[in-house]
This record gives C-alpha cells, sequence and structure tokens, in this order.
C-alpha cells in the first residue's frame, strides 16, 4: 500500500514537473510588431486567445451575447459558438478542428486553427509552423547566410536579410543566438558545416516560439555585429589565438578589418582610417553597462539602460576602429554578465583602456568617472588584490579621463569629471575610465538615438586617440 | 399596581443601556476612522540642548552636494550621535521640499561605529529598493552619508553600506556596496561634488 503510495506521489510528481519546466509560447512576426503569446491547453489541446493575437495587428473588439461570441477586426467580422466547431467568417461558415471556448469573455480558438482563421480575417498569407510555434503574417522572413572565410584566422559571417537583435550566449564549445523576436528562418538546410578546424558547424533550430543558432567551435568565439545588425561576425577571440600554436595557425602580420557599414563608409572619418590590424592585441575594451536580465535605470518606459549602453558601445567601437585602435566589445547582444566576467574578460584582452558605458536620465551632458580608490587589500608577490588591483593604473586613467574631457569639451559637450566607487573599475588592471551619457535637453527618449551618441562616441574616440601614446606605453 | 421601586430599576435599566449604547456607536465611529499611517521613520525623540553640526546634503539641481549648517539635539554615546545625524539627513530628504528624492519608506536601521575607525550604516531595503538608479544619482546619496559622518564624529577612517544587516551589491544598479569605502577618498570625491565642473 505504502509502495503504491510512493509510486503514485512520484508519477505525479514527475507531471507536475513536466508540466511546469516551460510555458508554451507562440510568437507571431508581422510588419506592424513581432510579438510572444502564451498557449493554454485545454481538451488535451493547444488553445491562444484570438483577441490577444489580433490586438497588436489592428483595431479590434470581441463581445459576448449568450453562447455567441462576435469579433471585429477592421472591417472583418468572425462568430463562434461556444463548444461549437462551427463558425463564420467574412460571411464563409467553417469548422474548427476543436471547439470554441468561451473563457470569462475570452474567446480560445484551437492553435493549429490559427493560420486558416487568421487567413479569413486579415485576408493575406499566412506562414505558420505549428511544432516551433511561430507564425509569419505576410512575407516578413529573415533569412541570412553563413560561410567561414580565412584559412588562418577564420571568421564565420552571418549576413541577415534585415537587422536582427539575438540574446547571444556562449558555453564551452558552443555560441548561441537566440532570436525572440526576430523572424529568423532557415533559408536551406538547417545544419550547416565547415571546412574549418576552429568553426565547425552551425545548427538552425527551432521551438516554442524561438529560434536559435548554434554554432560549434574548438575554441572560445566572440561574436560581433555590423552593418547596423544585419550582420554578426564569429570569430576566435584573441585569447584563444594566443594559446593555438604557431605552427598550427600561424598568425598573419596584418589582416585588414572588416569593411564598415555602408552608411558609415560616407564618413570622412572612415573613410580616411586605416585599416586595423586584427592580430594585434585589442588596443581597447569598451563595455556595455548591464543587459540581459540586468536592465539597468529605466530610462523612461519604453528605454532600458541596457539598450543605450550597447547601441554607445558599438558606435564608440566603429569610431576607436576607425582611429585604427582595435577595439573588442565585452558584450555585444543581450547578455547576462557579472561584473566580475566583464573584469576578467577585459583583463585576458590586456588592452590598452577599458571604458565601461552607463546612461542616466538625470542630468545633463557626459560624465567620465575614474575608480574611487577603495580601502585596504594586499598585494601578494605577483598576485594583486582584486579590490584594489586598478591602483597602480590610477594616474593612467587620470591622463585618459582628462583627454577625453578635453575633446568633449571641444566639441561643446558639458562634461564633469568625477571618481566613483563603480565596479568593475577597481578590478582592471589598465587604465580604466566609465562614461554616463545623459539625455539632451532631459529628453530621455532621444538617449537612444544614433543621431544624439554619435557626436559624443566621436568625441570620446578622439580624446582616447589623443592620449594614445601615453596609454599604449602604460599597458602591462 | 406596579410597585414604585420597580418602575425606578426598569427606568434605571433602559438609561444605562442607552448610555452604553451611545458609547459603544461613538467607539465604532472612532475606529472606522484610523489616522493615516505615517511613512515617516520614527525616531527616538533626543532631550537636550542643541549642538551645531555639517550636514552634507545632496540637490539633484546640478547634482551637487552642499555642506549645510543646521542645529540639531545630540545624545552623548558616540554611535547614537552618528544615528541622530544621518537621521536628521534623511529627514530631509524626505520631506516634501527635499532636494533629492529617497523612495517612501526609507530608513537608515542603525550605525555602528566599530574600532578602530570603521562606521557601518545599515540602511532599510526600502530605501534600496526605491532608489533611483543612475551613478551620480547613487553616488549622491552615499557621499552625502559618509561626508556627513566623517564631519561630525571624529576618527572615522572607513566606512560600509550594508542593506537589511546584510550586503548587498549595488545600491540601485551602480554603486559598489560590496567594499569598505576609504573615508579619505569620499572626502576628495565630496570636494569634486561641491563643485558644479
Amino acid at each position: 500500500m505504502r509502495a503504491t503510495a510512493s509510486v503514485l506521489l512520484a508519477i505525479a510528481s514527475v507531471v507536475l514537473l513536466s508540466g511546469s519546466a516551460e510555458d508554451k509560447r507562440l510568437s507571431i512576426y508581422s510588419t506592424i510588431a513581432n510579438y510572444s503569446l502564451p498557449v493554454v491547453e485545454r481538451n488535451k489541446m493547444d488553445y491562444v486567445g484570438l483577441l490577444e493575437v489580433l490586438e497588436p495587428l489592428g483595431s479590434v473588439s470581441g463581445r459576448v451575447n449568450g453562447e455567441h461570441w462576435r469579433l471585429r477586426y477592421n472591417n472583418a467580422e468572425a462568430e463562434f459558438t461556444a463548444n461549437k466547431r462551427g463558425a463564420r467568417a467574412r460571411n464563409t461558415n467553417f469548422d474548427l478542428s476543436g471547439n470554441f471556448i468561451l473563457e470569462g469573455g475570452r474567446g480560445l480558438v484551437p492553435l493549429l486553427d490559427l493560420s486558416g482563421l487568421l487567413a479569413r480575417i486579415l485576408g493575406g498569407p499566412i506562414t505558420f509552423n505549428p511544432s516551433a510555434r511561430r507564425l509569419f503574417v505576410g512575407s516578413v522572413a529573415v533569412h541570412f547566410t553563413a560561410q567561414v572565410s580565412g584559412a588562418t584566422t577564420p571568421k564565420l559571417i552571418m549576413n541577415f536579410s534585415a537587422p536582427v537583435n539575438p540574446t547571444i550566449a556562449t558555453e564551452p564549445g558552443k555560441l548561441r543566438m537566440t532570436f525572440t523576436h526576430d523572424p529568423v528562418v532557415a533559408s536551406g538546410s538547417p545544419k550547416l558545416t565547415f571546412n574549418s578546424p576552429l568553426i565547425t558547424s552551425a545548427n538552425f533550430i527551432e521551438s516554442n516560439g524561438e529560434a536559435e543558432v548554434v554554432i560549434t567551435t574548438t575554441v572560445p568565439v566572440l561574436a560581433s555585429f555590423s552593418n547596423n545588425g544585419s550582420t554578426i561576425t564569429v570569430e576566435p577571440s584573441s585569447v584563444a589565438m594566443a594559446a593555438t600554436p604557431a605552427q598550427t595557425l600561424p598568425l598573419p602580420a596584418v589582416v585588414p578589418a572588416s569593411p564598415p557599414p555602408p552608411e558609415r563608409a560616407a564618413s570622412p572619418v572612415v573613410a580616411s582610417a586605416p585599416p586595423v590590424p586584427a592580430a594585434l592585441p585589442y588596443f581597447a575594451v569598451v563595455d556595455a553597462g548591464h543587459g540581459g536580465d540586468e536592465r539597468g535605470a529605466a530610462l523612461t518606459e519604453q528605454i532600458a539602460e541596457k539598450d543605450v549602453t550597447l547601441t554607445f558601445a558599438r558606435l564608440l567601437r566603429q569610431e576607436l576602429n576607425s582611429r585604427g585602435l582595435r577595439t573588442l566589445l565585452v558584450r555585444d547582444g543581450d547578455t547576462t554578465l557579472t561584473l566580475d566576467q566583464r573584469a576578467t574578460t577585459t583583463n585576458s584582452a590586456a588592452p590598452a583602456i577599458y571604458l565601461s558605458v552607463h546612461a542616466a536620465s538625470q542630468g545633463t551632458g557626459v560624465r567620465l568617472y575614474t575608480a574611487l580608490p577603495a580601502s585596504g587589500g594586499e598585494n601578494i608577490g605577483p598576485f594583486l588584490d582584486w579590490d584594489t588591483a586598478q591602483a597602480p593604473f590610477e594616474a593612467l586613467s587620470d591622463a585618459a579621463a582628462t583627454s577625453v574631457a578635453a575633446a568633449l569639451h571641444g566639441k561643446q559637450f558639458p562634461v564633469r569629471t568625477l571618481t566613483a566607487p563603480l565596479r568593475p573599475l577597481n578590478n582592471i588592471t589598465t587604465a580604466a575610465l566609465a562614461i554616463e551619457i545623459t539625455p539632451p535637453a532631459g529628453d530621455a527618449s532621444r538617449l537612444n538615438s544614433a543621431a544624439y551618441q554619435q557626436p559624443i562616441a566621436a568625441a570620446v574616440a578622439a580624446g582616447v586617440a589623443d592620449a594614445r601614446d601615453r596609454l599604449q606605453a602604460g599597458r602591462r | 399596581m406596579i410597585p414604585r421601586q420597580l418602575i425606578l430599576g426598569a427606568v434605571v435599566m433602559i438609561m444605562l443601556a442607552l448610555g452604553m449604547g451611545f458609547y459603544a456607536w461613538r467607539m465604532r465611529g472612532g475606529a472606522s476612522q484610523p489616522e493615516p499611517a505615517s511613512t515617516q521613520p520614527v525616531a527616538p525623540p533626543v532631550l537636550g540642548p542643541t549642538e551645531a553640526v555639517t550636514l552634507y546634503v545632496a540637490y539633484d539641481e546640478g547634482a551637487l552636494l552642499r555642506a549645510q549648517p543646521a542645529r540639531i539635539p545630540l545624545p552623548a554615546g558616540r554611535q547614537e550621535r552618528a544615528e541622530e545625524l544621518l537621521r536628521a539627513l534623511l529627514n530631509i530628504y524626505l520631506d516634501k521640499t527635499s532636494p533629492h528624492l529617497l523612495g517612501p519608506g526609507s530608513e537608515i536601521r542603525d550605525v555602528y561605529l566599530v574600532d578602530p575607525g570603521l562606521a557601518v550604516i545599515d540602511l532599510n531595503a526600502a530605501f534600496a529598493d526605491g532608489h533611483r538608479s543612475g551613478v551620480l544619482v547613487e553616488e549622491l546619496t552615499v557621499a552625502s552619508l559618509v561626508q556627513t559622518l566623517a564631519a561630525n564624529i571624529p576618527g572615522i577612517t572607513r566606512a560600509k553600506i550594508l542593506v537589511d544587516g546584510k550586503d548587498r551589491d549595488t545600491l540601485a544598479g551602480h554603486l559598489d556596496l560590496t567594499n569598505f569605502y576609504d573615508v579619505a577618498a569620499f572626502s576628495q570625491l565630496s570636494l569634486q561634488l561641491q563643485s558644479e565642473r
């Protein structure tokens, strides 16, 4: 009896746990909005709320009349009856694959019927992948190509037909790009194999309203965005390349940098810029503050600090690269990183300067911060105390701050230089500076605009370039 | 014929019942209109003469820290004086005309002075959870607390901030709370924060 009860309890636990492991989601992509909705299970079938599906696409209303539910979307009408399969849309009768369900004024339709139902109501082509629960309204799919170039320093270049913004995560031997709100689809075979010993394959997977590209590698890699987010380049990190034996992977003296994005090519600064030697150590590491689960400050109801810092960090990288200062982004996507991970990545890359990017909704202009010396800490032999690792580089950081402040002043940007107990500045073993940008004339909604950020990024890069010799002399 | 004593007894009983009813009605009326709950921190009243102190008050306008003379009653004990100083500062921030808004319910739970020279400031969770996020806005708050203590309590060389008695990574996403602050470095920072440049 007791054994039977234990078995039943175990089965119940497994059922409960498996049910709660992952909520089912449906993603809908359209020219108006890309969004994701919960899928509910009724009568052993997947259902979705029809009003919720249509609301982001246009003007929609639902009205309950006894057992009947009448839906109006723009000029189209549809009528359903609770616990019946028969329905009517645009004066045409049809049957659902399961009963229509009316719950608290909410109309639920079987997920499998959604494609046909939307085609009737919206009147356009609908593409639905039921196993992945991804639905495309119209021709909105984003296609991509992927190829590895360069035998000695291989780079996987992925070109997308529209800008994308995946979440990027790395684990040993893999780099995952998760596309939650991008209508990315595979153009051909879902698995691509490359003739490279370092970047071996890319696998496209779709499930639960998301698409994922998993890149298999044999060395640690970094991903970077260019071309306004339409190109993602995956390449071995400098640390990985340095660790690779020279006889198996000789480094070229100079590798031309990837071409600048088309819209920047017109800029005289970029056009006159020398190519950045890719095999040299990074001169600068730019760290977009926050990211992933950590949103930073809510600058407006819509704008999170993590997005502003990423946009600015990418612009700053362009500006630094265009001045011949090879630059690494600590995060180049919506990734969660701890402060220790940021410091470790930076210290491993051994750059001449580290630039941390923040944004605030209060105040005006740009604020520059160097580390406020922490109390205590003791270095033991060659090992630096983690919390005071910045101490030997304080003068170098001050020099960089002075140079950047002068460049910002020169461009008429209000600038204030302060010290701050702001991690990971104190853990960085090179010149380290944090930049906090604030909105123009108190209008936080313009903080994320490239037009506002671009001249600030250019001035910061000019200030770093002015201090190049001093920074180069002071690097480890 | 009803006995006279019985009539008198009945009248007394009716008057008593009416009186009790009126009393109960007043009590219910009072209970249904409670005093609005105060969100201000409750500090024990300090008696005695006032003393001249300098509070370092953060101003959002211009993002400045200003040294502000004040007279407040202070107890004799060093630790209690430290607590009173920070409570006086907090009263400024929680006032309607606050120059530097803090979240409702913000409180200084305790200040501990540990020899040699360490001040531990324990904030409540509402203080940190309701704080605005940003490097400078957080820095103004922390500098205001640390510099007010350092300027008025001799011998403080290091400071540490806890939230609800525990370590916390940052105040509101930026300012580091994991480390011990060097008060001399904070005094330099306070000078920087008193200038707009």
